[in-house]
């Protein structure tokens, strides 16, 4: 499809119209399903829409946005999501939990991957193992870690006690300092499995003679990792942290199940879902989640750039 | 012709469909839980038997956010899948744009119902739900740990801490490490509204927005009844206390770890239940007042309602549904089969009740007195009064910036969200 059209012969114009012909009805699809919602949303943000009644809606330009008003008192107030500190405290929650929470899942992920990566009897049944709590849904999994994490009858509290670690119950999704914690730490328990496998993916595919001739040098194993394993994994590595980073800014079940309505811990995702249905501001919702989706693409187009990372580079 | 044909065949067929003599299909969404949806299939299972109609019963989860998040969805799609909604006491004024004005055809039961339930589903003049049980909440308190300690039921906030205090200190030091004095809903929610009006209105702090849309919670014994409620946390309350919901503080207390509750009546029959380790051992009264002027003992007035959607196909059918439910007969079976509190005062006098759920005829003045949440005020926007209502709370709980500071703040935010009218 990139060939221009001098060079492009008869057989690779019909390569690229049966390459459309293919692709057309997942793009249809998209486009239903992906595309039409994501531009009534976007619409939707320039309207004062209200789900009481979706008709009467009129235009407001950006007044969800960003709007000044000059009060009868010749006070001037801002208005709009952007002049919203709730909205930055969300976004500064989402922000902070991706890059923490995909910190650590890369660095775990790493760990768990070199450690599969090595040759030992019942490797497989390990391997299949790991995988569980990325396999359990995020519901599932939220609500069996709500109750772990319950002050007074809680798993943890009861282990940490017993263990000497703590003296007295910590209320984990209670206080303004452990409730994000305590989402990390669920996050990082579900999703590590699935850095380690798309890193395992990698590692398994590294050649072995680079290996050998390392050892033969007797370059030291820390060496090895740093100037060979990791530079050749890295391309994998940049994909999945994307892949997580994107999902993580647009977290909403986890902390939608833990915390729904702590300020501490409210993500984008939540504060668009509150305003879309909970509060009577449908456009004031949309326009959060038109936002969220620009931060998003946004932060996407980043990565690939100084990230010098090409999706259409095969590995 | 033929064109004109068949669309006097379709005119003549939707009338005949639409005829309500036959008997019509209806279906009605529900929330309830454990309990609540089996008597409810056995009211509509006399209801079929009557009068021919069949009524499908469509769960949704107990969670009152998500339920109002679908209801919305399903009205705003203009959905005629539902038929009638079961919707919390504070929903009616926000949904009441979609919902069909029962006025006219319930003007001769409303009389039987609590004055003050029927005001607050009224809006703008209409009737826009008929309720068919209330709630209200009441302290409970372990009889048995009071008399061992010779205390007395408290009259007052301070003697409530005062007694919790003892009794944990004591019941800790014999050995009850887990022990605690007082426990409630503190949770960033719906309920810690719930809680928090009952500390204000007890304190003669007012109720957050008054009647005439005033918004009133900026004052000195509002902010002294926030203070109060935080000096509770960490000390006669778990500092978990802030995550806890209704379930979570019912654990503690049904565990036998708390000496005082503050809960709706559902925890009564609970903690009576076999296998309880509380059964038999605890009582309940009306929450204490403060000590402020204007003092006296306030319970947040909650309770269940059912809407007709704008929607509905049958809507005559369906109104007739919502008055069966809500009647005295089947508020009788309600009551009798789930302890629900009737919202007819007769049967608050009903000898049947009166020997089957004891509990029901003491609840009569709790619901008279009870008070309401500002919904009808805050009408559309009672939502996102209430989200603010309690982050100022739980910010205060939590020793975020005193009571005073954030409930001017709030007086601040709930101004801008009023505008110029609410």
């Amino acid at each position: 499809m990139v060939t221009s059209p001098r060079q492009s012969s008869l057989l690779t114009r019909q390569r690229a119209r049966s390459a459309w012909l293919f692709l057309a009805p997942m793009l249809i699809v998209l486009a239903a399903v992906a595309g039409w919602p994501l531009l009534r949303t976007i619409y939707f943000s320039f309207t004062d829409a209200s789900l009481a009644d979706l008709e009467a809606r009129r235009w407001v330009g950006f007044a969800n946005y960003f709007s000044v008003l000059q009060m009868p008192s010749g006070r001037v107030i801002h208005e709009g999501l952007l002049a919203d500190p709730v909205w930055w405290r969300a976004v500064w929650n989402t922000v902070r939990f991706a890059v923490i929470s995909v910190t650590c899942e890369t660095v775990l992920g790493m760990i768990v991957a070199l450690a599969l990566n090595a040759e030992f009897r019942g490797r497989g049944i390990v391997r299949a193992a790991i995988l569980i709590p990325w396999a359990i849904p995020t519901i599932v999994s939220a609500k069996m870690w709500q109750w772990m994490l319950n002050d007074q009858f809680g798993i943890i509290n009861d282990a940490l006690l017993r263990l000497g670690l703590i003296s007295t119950k910590v209320a984990w999704t209670a206080s303004a300092d452990t409730a994000m914690v305590a989402i990390l730490i669920v996050d990082i328990w579900k999703t590590t499995p699935f850095m380690a496998l798309l890193i395992l993916a990698a590692l398994q595919m590294l050649p072995q003679e680079i290996y050998e001739v390392a050892r033969l040098d007797g370059v030291s194993p820390w060496k090895v990792f740093w100037k060979v394993t990791l530079p050749l994994v890295r391309p994998a590595l940049m994909v999945a942290v994307i892949f997580r980073g994107l999902d993580a800014l647009r977290i909403f079940d986890l902390i939608y199940v833990l915390t729904p309505n702590n300020v501490h811990t409210k993500s984008m995702s939540v504060f668009a879902r509150e305003n879309l249905f909970e509060f009577d501001k449908f456009a004031y919702g949309s326009a959060a989640s038109t936002l969220l989706f620009v931060i998003l693409a946004l932060s996407t187009m980043l990565v690939l750039r100084f990230g010098r990372v090409r999706l259409d580079k095969e590995y | 012709m033929t064109f004109r044909h068949a669309l006097l065949a379709l005119v003549v067929g939707a009338v005949l469909a639409a005829n309500p003599a036959r008997a019509v299909d209806l279906a009605i969404v529900s929330g309830d839980t454990g309990n609540g949806q089996r008597i409810l299939r056995q009211i509509l299972d006399q209801y079929e038997k009557k009068t021919g109609n069949k009524v499908t019963v469509v769960p949704v989860p107990p969670s009152g956010t998500d339920q109002f998040g679908q209801f919305r969805l399903w009205l705003a799609a203009g959905s005629s899948d539902i038929d009638v909604y079961q919707t919390d006491i504070i929903w009616a004024p926000q949904l009441a744009k979609q919902l069909v004005d029962l006025t006219g055809a319930t003007k001769d039961v409303v009389g039987a119902h609590f004055p003050s339930i029927i005001q607050s589903q009224t809006v703008d003049g209409k009737l826009v739900a008929l309720p068919i049980f209330t709630d209200a909440p009441a302290l409970y308190y372990r009889k048995d740990l009071l008399d061992k300690y010779g205390a007395k039921v408290p009259t007052t906030w301070a003697e409530l801490a005062g007694t919790a205090r003892l009794i944990m200190d004591k019941e800790r030091e014999a050995g009850n490490k887990d022990m605690w004095g007082f426990v409630f809903q503190g949770n960033a929610y719906e309920g810690l509204t719930c809680d928090a009006l009952e500390w204000i209105k007890s304190n003669g702090g007012g109720q957050i927005v008054e009647p005439d849309g005033t918004i009133s919670i900026n004052n000195p014994q509002a902010a002294a009844a926030l203070e109060m409620a935080r000096s509770w946390v960490g000390t006669i309350s778990p500092p978990g206390v802030l995550a806890y919901q209704e379930e979570e503080s019912r654990g503690v207390w049904q565990t036998g770890n708390a000496v005082f509750m503050r809960n709706w009546p559902y925890a009564y029959a609970l903690g009576n239940s076999q296998g309880s380790p509380i059964k038999g051992k605890f009582e309940v009264t009306t929450l204490p007042p403060g000590s402020g002027e204007g003092a006296r003992p306030a319970a947040t007035l909650g309770g269940w309602n059912l809407a007709v959607s704008r929607y509905s196909k049958n809507p005559d059918a369906a109104i007739e549904l919502v008055k069966w439910i809500a009647s005295p007969q089947m508020q009788k079976y309600r009551a009798l089969k789930g302890a629900y509190l009737p919202t007819i005062q007769a049967l608050y006098e009903d000898a049947d009740i009166a020997s089957a759920q004891p509990v029901i005829p003491r609840w009569k003045g709790v619901v008279l007195n009870a008070v309401p949440r500002p919904s009808a005020q805050a009408k559309s926007r009672y939502n996102e009064a209430s989200s603010k209502f309690w982050t100022a709370v739980h910010n205060t709980l939590s020793g975020e910036g005193t009571a005073a500071d954030n409930l001017a703040d709030l007086e601040f935010s709930l101004t801008r969200l009023k505008g110029t009218a609410w």
